[in-house]
């Protein structure tokens, strides 16, 4: 046993091994643990707002707004709850299964099949933010809601709708220009010639963590 | 245990003859993608629904907390490719958040308190 198959140990006396040895604690590529570091600060950012949000709702002694109300659209006369929600969740997820095949393909060093779903997941992603800026329209020019009040009911519906929403767009616009140059990079063939496509992987990560924070803002804020 | 050994020490997969090993690039067959991508559909229905038929109470909450958290495993687990790292990154990862649950319920207590404190101060 030398020390490389010593860093290759199963379970906790791998966990030993690893952080213990005089070597690098995590055997995958930097950028993939340094991105894994990052989401995990981005968690303790989204768990804050949302921590907020809880907080708020919960001290308010005014009505909270009925976001099932709030986030209905209207088609041919029906209001439907949160119909527009749901799609932007649909797209979402469907944006993340083209993610996770874009990775799969770049290990197979497939680049056109890996350019053209990197850049399907990117359009996906512009679509999701489209159907927010739809969202939030309607909500400022025709519910009348501000980040400090609204007429249905607790003012701090708006705040915590905006922030909340706001920065995931943020995340998820990044990420739209992130994927796009990445996606430009691979059809280059700039990962062939480096000898590895584990940025497309990391990128992926990235996407994957944004779809995450939507499945709980959409439990949390938008069903709760 | 030679070729394991060398296999995780090249970051990517060199070349499809490691196509298939599992410590190599995070290789994985592609249904496993695609079984994991209608799951999540599927799940978002469901949570979806609840919302839909207007349930209420327990019943909502459970369901809700439920899907959500089945989904993030989905997520994290497969998409994210964490059921295949090794520990010692699972556990620098996953612990941390604990954290959080923490944060969590001192808030909750608080605003627990901050609505007790203003019914008896401004609501009469």
């Amino acid at each position: 046993m030398n020390t490389e198959t010593a860093g290759a140990l199963p379970g906790l006396h791998g966990v030993t091994a690893d952080m213990g040895a005089d070597k690098q604690a995590f055997s995958v590529p930097w950028g993939k643990v340094m991105m894994w570091i990052f989401l995990l600060s981005d968690t303790f950012i989204f768990t804050c707002f949302l921590t907020g949000y809880m907080n708020v709702r919960m001290s308010t002694t005014e009505k909270w707004p009925n976001p099932s109300e709030v986030f209905a659209l209207t088609v041919n006369g029906h209001d439907i709850p949160l119909l527009l929600i749901a799609i932007m969740t649909m797209v979402l997820i469907t944006s993340s299964g083209t993610m996770a095949m874009a990775v799969n393909y770049g290990y197979r060093r497939n680049r056109a099949m890996t350019t053209r779903l990197m850049l399907a997941t990117a359009a996906f992603g512009v679509m999701f933010v489209s159907m927010q800026a739809f969202e939030w329209t309607k909500l400022i020019l025709h519910e009348g809601v501000r980040p400090w009040g609204n007429p249905m009911g607790a003012e701090q519906f708006g705040a915590s709708f905006f922030m909340i929403t706001g920065f995931h767009g943020l995340h998820v616009s990044c990420g739209v220009i992130y994927l796009t140059i990445v996606a430009l990079r691979v059809r280059s063939g700039f990962y062939d010639r480096k000898g590895t496509y584990e940025t497309v992987e990391v990128a992926g990560l990235y996407w994957h963590f944004v779809d995450l924070v939507w499945v709980f803002i959409f439990a949390f804020f938008y069903l709760w | 245990m030679d070729q394991a050994a060398t296999a995780h020490n090249v970051p990517a997969g060199h070349g499809s003859g490691h196509a298939q090993e599992h410590a190599v690039g995070q290789q994985h067959p592609i249904t496993i993608y695609l079984w994991i991508w209608a799951l999540l559909f599927v799940f978002s229905s469901f949570s979806y629904m609840v919302d839909y038929f207007q349930l209420h109470g327990m019943l909502r909450w459970g369901l809700i907390i439920f899907f959500m958290l089945v989904k993030a495993g989905f997520i994290v687990g497969i998409f994210m490719h964490m059921a295949w790292e090794r520990l010692a990154l699972k556990i620098a990862i996953l612990t941390p958040p604990l954290a959080l649950l923490v944060l969590i319920g001192l808030m909750a207590i608080e605003g627990d308190y901050t609505f007790l404190t203003r019914l008896a101060s401004f609501v009469h």
